[in-house]
């Protein structure tokens, strides 16, 4: 009896081993007749490229691991950005989807249908290519918030210069510690004695004043370089100073987020149209307003239907990303799958690495998530 | 009688293995590649997604180039049709994967030749078939002529994969040129990259750079600067481990070059049977037994020239007249004044 419960599983790991042993004993008998040697040691010669957008500090006589933590940095960026924008976006979009007013609903209905519907790298390529092509030159650039430019080679915006910008850093972060408490104290009173603090007016206070009064008494100092122009050559101009965006990452950030924000409105608003109507009806009849019955009675229960969906869009954004090598966006696909592929020859090495790093991104969103759904679900008591 | 029977047929199946055995070491001389090529009846070659003059498809997806040249000079010479050919194209990122997994069997594809690609990842280079190096596209508005006008925060857009992005790397590096690289996958994106003015300069081999300024919006524009940073010797490439298949790619190319230096031509070929001089008669198959060590028949050499046409032929047909580089060069042959030296076949 036993027996025939085991024998099933073991013979599916039998197979799983042997399909394994054989891809593994293949690939090494290939590799051994072309001559091709297996090895991470390449990961510590140096990688003798350039890279042109990094978070790191990185030049080319750095190894073939830094250019890795490079490309690795770059994605999580474009994901980090398209995950919040695309959130933010699909959220409103969502709601409007749902707004009685007709022109808002189907302005919201023909911009999901439109982007979800063309395939995403298409929508890559026209982002980059019809925003270059329209972008004016750094010469012509009109000046947009009185110190930021947006080129056809990037966007300069001015670039913060700190002095004892760690002192600056401890305090912010010593007051999200303080507003976390106040809000847990806040809680507590209104559940004890009813009593009600303008919960965001002091969280905000706090988070404004303590690194405020670092400036004033902990010799922070924050000052600004300007981008100015350069003339490189008779008719070629470009930026110094200051911060330059890449247009390879405002196209790419802008296509990710437009396309799965389509997706996550829809999400969104099968969450809201997902709770009955009684809910909404019985709130509002005791006395609760409009605002209140969407923060306290609606969404508490919508976020439930919005967020496994929802994480699926973080996933696929995510591994979207890697379309970047399309136009030049130096993520981890076209640094380390890419260049460093090529001068080294490590194709199985570095495609297993890729594999097992865009592996790990993926997880360790969905066990955020997971974490975040199962803190939201309605506990029963 | 019976055991004579018995011995008879000991002695039929003693002869059989023999037999067999020496077959089989005959078919073993003759190269892996050779004989997968030969059953299936087309070469399998593996060449870029566009480069004029070196492989490029036209609209009915007939591929010419000098590159493409190679390829239809070994199915001539194997198979004994220069068309029997089937062209892969390849982004510079998955050439070498593609031959090395045994997808393509050969690799003619503008490719540099470096140690640590011959040496490094399971691949021979065997020989040259154009002498290039890397160059600087401008725009002839922005005034620059030289290289020593590029001043610090210069955009460049590239390929990846390349030589080029470690040579722009060196030479950026030694003048003390701080720039920014702009490296796409594919050409195409770079040449639409550049041409927006994404990028004050396009570099790549100064061959590419005179095929692709064919493909701007407006050519006349863009001036390819005199420097050359960097020596690019293209040439075909096969797997390592199968040293007959080498040979036969390698003296497919030689025979071209050779052909030129005799002046022997795809029109004349013929005619050269009877010529005088041995070294000729050798290149069409009339003396010696030229074709034996590769498993070939003796005028697969003859197939070559009078199909494909030797190299002068083919350089002309794809690279000058089409106006990509009229000049030859250095791909001149050595009497000529240029670098192309062939050993003989002999």
């Amino acid at each position: 009896m036993k027996l025939k419960k085991i024998l099933p599983q073991l013979l599916t790991l039998l197979f799983i081993v042997l399909i394994f042993g054989f891809f593994t004993m293949n690939a090494q008998e290939n590799m051994d007749t072309r001559g091709i040697e297996f090895g991470f040691g390449f990961l510590k010669q140096e990688a003798s490229f350039d890279i042109q957008f990094s978070l790191i500090d990185y030049d080319g006589s750095m190894s073939y691991a830094r250019a890795y933590l490079v490309g690795l940095l770059n994605t999580l960026l474009v994901s980090f950005i398209g995950i919040i924008l695309s959130t933010l976006l699909g959220a409103v979009i969502g709601v409007a989807r749902l707004s009685p007013n007709y022109l808002i609903n189907k302005t919201a209905s023909f911009y999901i249908e439109f982007f979800r519907n063309i395939p995403l790298l298409l929508q890559i390529f026209f982002w980059y290519f019809a925003a270059l092509r329209a972008l004016p030159m750094p010469e012509d650039a009109p000046l947009i918030f009185g110190s930021s430019f947006m080129t056809i080679k990037g966007l300069y915006t001015p670039a913060p210069v700190w002095n004892n910008f760690d002192i600056f850093l401890i305090t912010l972060i010593i007051a999200l510690v303080i507003i976390f408490f106040f809000n847990k104290f806040a809680k507590k009173k209104q559940e004890e004695e009813g009593k009600q603090y303008p919960k965001f007016l002091i969280s905000l206070g706090i988070f404004v004043i303590l690194p405020a009064l670092t400036f004033i008494i902990g010799g922070v100092d924050l000052s600004w370089s300007f981008p100015e122009l350069k003339q490189l050559a008779l008719t070629s101009f470009t930026y110094e100073g200051g911060m330059g965006i890449p247009p390879e990452l405002i196209a790419l950030t802008l296509a990710l987020t437009l396309y799965t924000a389509t997706f996550i409105a829809e999400n969104v608003r099968a969450g809201i149209q997902g709770i009955g109507k009684g809910q909404k009806e019985a709130a509002a009849s005791i006395g609760l307003t409009p605002s209140q019955v969407l923060k306290l009675v609606i969404m508490p229960q919508a976020l439930r239907i919005i967020i496994p969906p929802t994480t699926n869009q973080y996933l696929n954004l995510t591994k979207n990303s890697s379309l970047a090598a399309a136009i030049a966006y130096p993520d981890l696909v076209l640094v380390f799958a890419g260049t460093a592929m090529m001068q080294t020859g490590r194709a199985i090495e570095i495609v297993g690495i890729t594999m097992a790093t865009y592996l790990t991104i993926s997880l360790a969103i969905s066990l955020f998530m997971n974490w975040y759904n199962k803190r939201i679900a309605i506990k029963e008591k | 009688m019976f055991k004579y029977v018995k011995q008879l047929t000991s002695l039929v199946a003693m002869v059989a293995v023999l037999f067999a055995f020496t077959t089989e070491t005959m078919a073993a001389k003759k190269s892996k590649t050779l004989k997968n090529t030969q059953k299936k009846g087309f070469v399998r070659c593996g060449v870029s997604q566009g480069l004029p003059g070196f492989s490029n498809a036209d609209a009915a997806g007939n591929w010419t180039g000098v590159d493409v040249d190679v390829c239809r000079a070994v199915a001539a010479a194997v198979l004994g049709d220069a068309n029997k050919v089937k062209f892969t194209p390849l982004s510079a990122k998955e050439r070498f994967t593609a031959l090395t997994s045994g997808e393509i069997d050969i690799l003619s594809r503008n490719t540099t030749w470096t140690l640590s690609r011959d040496a490094d990842i399971g691949l021979t280079f065997v020989g040259v078939n154009f002498y290039d190096g890397q160059g600087f596209m401008v725009r002839k508005s922005s005034g620059i002529t030289s290289t020593s006008q590029f001043k610090n925060g210069i955009s460049a857009c590239t390929n990846i994969g390349t030589t080029t992005e470690l040579n722009m790397r060196d030479f950026f590096n030694s003048k003390g040129i701080s720039y920014t690289p702009v490296a796409f996958e594919k050409a195409d994106e770079v040449v639409a990259a550049y041409d927006a003015g994404r990028c004050d300069t396009y570099t790549t081999d100064k061959s590419g750079l005179a095929a692709q300024r064919t493909k701007m919006s407006n050519p006349d524009e863009h001036i390819v600067l005199p420097e050359t940073i960097s020596k690019e010797p293209l040439g075909p490439v096969v797997r390592q481990g199968d040293a007959v298949w080498e040979d036969i790619v390698r003296w497919s190319l030689n025979t071209m070059i050779e052909a030129e230096e005799y002046g022997i031509t795809s029109a004349n070929a013929d005619s050269m049977k009877t010529s005088e001089n041995p070294q000729v008669k050798r290149l069409v198959g009339a003396e010696g037994e030229m074709g034996a060590a590769f498993g070939l028949d003796n005028e697969w050499n003859l197939r070559i020239i009078k199909q494909v046409g030797n190299y002068g032929e083919s350089y002309k047909r794809n690279i000058a007249d089409t106006g990509i580089l009229p000049d030859r060069g250095p791909n001149q042959l050595w009497t000529k004044g240029g670098i192309l030296y062939v050993p003989p076949s002999r």
